[in-house]
């Protein structure tokens, strides 16, 4: 039963994979052992720290209590799918600009549900960025720079759309 | 003292110094590409998991690990009783602790064996097979239990490296004038008992270690804060020479302390060395709970005051709880106890401090190192005092506030730094003495620790032939950014450009000693050894243009801005190097040196180098109905005479206090008291703070006099942000709804009780 492994299908960060897993194994798993994404980050494994959240069909999920059968055909972006073209997503460039990068474990997994946070809505007031990163424990930094770099981030997006 | 105060360097001098250079790490961090350990493997690595006790304390008859073994592609398993005999053991302060647990255990998950497999999926599966029979023994979790005439002891057993007939761990006194003299004297004496909780670190980054064997060497890759002091230990357990033993501080996700000292490395190294292969032990966030956490307190304080509100003397007696194995506990007992009396002026003390060691999880060091538990007990004091005597807060805080120069502890330095004006500046802007709204409040506390007394830091710094930089140094990266901070010292030094400075940190087969990383003192004393290693890459390159060139005086030379002036030219260091050497040969070696003021029968075994303070103030609205608390605001004044990095040192703070209000509101570590396991060690269980739970408002700021010992006057800072937020919160409670708090955390359920009782 155990060893029972199956067809995997599924976008990573624009790319198509078919790869054979274990149907136990979790997304995170998956993502860190078989495709050696270890920008994904493992922390709690009980979806309780955010370290490991990722974007799966446009929600943020913690990848770790995502078991591999869940995402057959998904779209899933990681942190590693961010940056594009060699330039990185503005939410990236804020969490280094307002400081709010210390020991950096937590922050892939922060720098996803920000960035979901604000694929959803564009102009989020603060208490809507508290709520969002509910779910994503920082031991470090306090949060404080964290929303600060969510609102700078904010500002960026918009001013890209504009450019553009 | 022999510490001399930095080079007169003004601000306006400064070019990279005090301005906020980006942190060398961030673009790695923000895209997921810096390997921690746990995201690193290696050619035919084995994996290990840990087996840990389901008792407190228990015989261990029998385990069976023949299952186990027969699982394919399990490599081995391994128990005490199959390592080299006796089972070796290690520790920093005590070599206590063993590999495995040899033949009793004496905390719930203490470690008992370790599957190696080929992947961690395979020897967590095994884990399951291992069959151990117990026989169970009575086990103390408490003070109270620990103390009690007829209570278990933790190490009573022949094979303990440290037997003992009780569970005193250690024992410590300092005393200064009469106090028993004083108790008669004094106007107001007021008693209090004040508990502090178990808390533990809780990284982010699991621990996890990887050790391999390179032809005589071992190498051991693993987030440690202080290498040097895991590579001494493990050489002493392994019976090592330091040459043959290489730790490798990998960048860290969150120590605090908490990944300090030796953990699960030396049992690592001795795999990595029996096995000949590369060996990693990953642990989970709930095996984490099972490695550290920070000693609970009960502190018993009786202050004496005079009719004017002086303290008059303080008679403090601390009993830290500690666990089944010493780690560094019992230095946090011995140092923090010293300060106990806090920044007040004292004329006379006595205290009394033990370290209680019971059937725990090892205590070690947590930032504040034993002073969050000391500051909550003195200032909640000084709170309840303030009423007593009839004199606002902050007043009775002036009033008892040394000056600059005055004698804080006999026998150590002076009062280092305007304290009064910290404290002014904390009151000011958290708006002390305007009208409170209904049910808010506002509370004001001082914390202060020292850093490592009589602490060594040494530092390379290499000038290479294209004029580029490389600093290499024994302190660690554990997102304090110090690899940022170091790399500005020497790039403001030396007069090159951030980006033409790297910085190697943490290896101890690459960079010269240090003592460690902790106690805020990296900034100052490494800080102070690179500084050193700077001068003297400029030493040399006076003594080469001396011999280059034909100086009648060497007021005909300018060294600035990375370039020489000498007879009217302007000479960069790349051709200096050329002119002296040929082109691409050679380097100049900078080495640099801080030893902190050893004295031989001082208790602390040398002064402190400088006196860290935090001023924290706090505005907080009580939901009556509830108990719930509304921290309004919440701010720290850190006395740290010269900011190198205002963003991180701004960030530091804050992350400090937003984790001292992770003690003061919500955390705890739960131990059932009859069979003394832990009870919520796992992130569903343990709440710490979240984005939902930070202030409405926060504040940092920092006074900045230039008078620290360390490069351009800076004094450490860090751990100051956590120390004295409990009482600085608690003090608000107790303004807003009339309610004394006397252990933590304050959560809602206990301000209702305290409200409803009060009716």
């Amino acid at each position: 039963m155990e060893n029972e492994s199956f067809e995997l299908e599924f976008i990573l960060n624009g790319e198509s994979k078919n790869i054979r897993v274990k149907h136990y194994w979790t997304l995170a798993e998956v993502l860190r052992s078989q495709e050696g994404l270890t920008g994904t980050k493992l922390c709690c494994e009980e979806g309780e720290c955010g370290a490991c959240t990722v974007i799966v069909d446009g929600k943020s999920v913690t990848s770790c209590i995502v078991l591999a059968p869940e995402v057959q055909g998904s779209n899933i972006v990681t942190i590693e799918g961010l940056s594009q073209d060699g330039e990185i997503d503005p939410v990236q460039e804020a969490f280094i600009e307002e400081g709010a990068v210390q020991c950096g474990y937590c922050i892939p997994g922060m720098v996803m549900s920000a960035k979901n946070l604000l694929d959803e809505n564009d102009s989020p007031d603060e208490e809507e960025i508290k709520e969002a990163l509910g779910g994503n424990i920082c031991r470090c930094a306090g949060y404080y720079r964290i929303i600060c770099a969510v609102q700078s981030a904010a500002q960026k997006y918009k001013e890209k759309v504009k450019v553009l | 003292m022999s510490i001399t105060i930095a080079d007169k360097d003004t601000e306006n001098d400064l070019k990279i110094v005090g301005k906020n250079v980006k942190r060398s790490d961030a673009l790695k961090k923000v895209t997921g590409t810096l390997d921690y350990v746990i995201d690193q493997k290696m050619p035919g690595m084995l994996h290990g998991k840990l087996l840990r006790s389901e008792y407190a304390r228990a015989e261990i008859i029998k385990i069976d690990t023949t299952e186990a073994k027969a699982i394919k592609g399990v490599y081995d398993v391994l128990t005490g009783e199959n390592l080299s005999q006796p089972v070796p053991r290690f520790g920093s302060i005590k070599e206590d602790q063993p590999l495995l647990a040899d033949k009793e255990v004496k905390y719930h998950g203490e470690p008992i064996a370790i599957v190696l497999a080929v992947d961690e999926e395979t020897a967590k599966k095994a884990l399951k097979y291992v069959k151990v029979k117990y026989k169970q023994l009575p086990s103390v979790s408490t003070i109270e239990e620990a103390l009690k005439p007829n209570a278990p002891i933790v190490h009573s057993n022949d094979q303990d490296n440290e037997k003992t007939n009780s569970n005193i761990c250690g024992h410590w006194d300092y005393n200064w004038g009469d106090v028993d003299l004083q108790k008669e004297n004094s106007s107001f004496t007021i008693n209090n008992e004040f508990e502090f909780p178990m808390i533990h670190h809780f990284p982010i980054e699991p621990y996890s270690c990887i050790s391999y064997p390179v032809d005589d060497e071992l190498v051991i890759k693993t987030p440690i804060q202080h290498p040097f002091i895991l590579r001494r230990v493990v050489a002493q357990a392994l019976n090592m020479e330091l040459s043959k033993v290489r730790a490798i501080s990998n960048t860290i996700g969150g120590g605090f302390g908490g990944k300090g000292y030796p953990k699960i490395e030396p049992l690592a190294a001795y795999l990595a060395m029996e096995t000949v292969r590369p060996v990693k032990i990953t642990l989970s966030l709930d095996e984490g709970f099972f490695s550290a956490r920070r000693s609970s307190a009960q502190v018993n304080i009786c202050t004496g005051f005079n009719s004017e509100g002086f303290i008059n003397y303080q008679d403090i007696t601390i009993k830290y709880l500690i666990g089944a194995y010493a780690d560094s506990a019992p230095r946090v007992a011995g140092k923090s106890s010293y300060l106990a009396c806090g920044p007040y002026r004292t004329p006379n003390a006595r205290i009394n401090c033990e370290a209680v060691y019971s059937n725990t999880v090892p205590s070690t060091a947590f930032r504040g190192f034993g002073m969050p538990q000391l500051i909550w007990a003195l200032e909640s004091q000084m709170n309840e005092a303030s009423k007593i005597v009839g004199l606002d807060p902050v007043d009775i805080r002036l009033k008892n506030l040394p000056e600059k120069g005055d004698v804080l502890i006999p026998g150590d330095n002076p009062v280092d730094g305007d304290w009064k004006q910290g404290l002014r500046k904390a009151a000011e802007l958290i708006g002390w003495g305007k009208d409170n709204e209904k049910n808010k409040g506002k509370g004001i506390a001082i914390g202060i620790k020292n850093p490592i007394p009589a602490s060594v830091s040494k530092s390379i710094v290499r000038l290479h032939a294209d004029g580029s930089v490389t600093v290499s140094s024994g302190t660690s990266e554990m997102g304090q950014g110090a690899k940022t901070v170091m790399g500005q010292i020497a790039a403001e030094e030396l007069g090159v450009p951030m980006n033409r400075v790297s910085v190697n940190l943490g290896d101890t087969s690459v960079a010269p000693f240090d003592t460690a990383t902790a106690g805020s003192r990296s900034t100052v004393s490494m800080g102070r050894a690179i500084k050193s290693a700077c001068d003297d890459i400029k030493n040399q390159i006076k003594e080469i243009i001396h011999e280059l060139y034909t100086l009648k005086t060497s007021e005909e030379m300018i060294i600035s801005d990375g370039y020489v002036k000498v007879h009217e030219k302007v000479i960069s260091y790349a051709e200096i190097l050329t002119e002296y050497m040929g082109p691409n040969l050679g380097e100049i070696v900078g080495r640099g040196v801080f030893k902190g003021t050893k004295i031989n029968n001082h208790p602390m075994g040398g002064l402190a180098d400088f006196w860290e303070i935090v001023f924290t103030a706090s505005e907080v609205k009580v939901e009556k109905e509830t108990g719930k608390l509304n921290i309004n605001k919440l701010l720290n004044v850190s006395d740290v005479g010269c900011v190198i990095n205002p963003l991180q040192a701004e960030a530091q703070e804050e992350g400090a206090a937003i984790m001292g209000l992770g003690h003061t509101l919500m955390e705890q570590l739960v131990y059932d008291n009859n069979s003394s396991k832990l009870m919520n060690g796992s992130a569903l269980d343990y709440r710490v703070p979240t984005s939902m739970d930070i202030p409405d408002n926060f504040e940092s700021d920092f006074i900045e006099n230039h008078d620290g010992p360390g490069p351009f006057g800076a004094k450490g800072l860090g751990e100051s942000g956590i120390i004295a937020v409990a009482p600085a919160v608690a003090g608000a409670v107790s303004e807003a709804v009339g309610i004394k708090m006397k252990d933590l955390p304050i959560s809602a359920e206990k301000v209702w009780g305290l409200i409803n009782n009060k009716k």
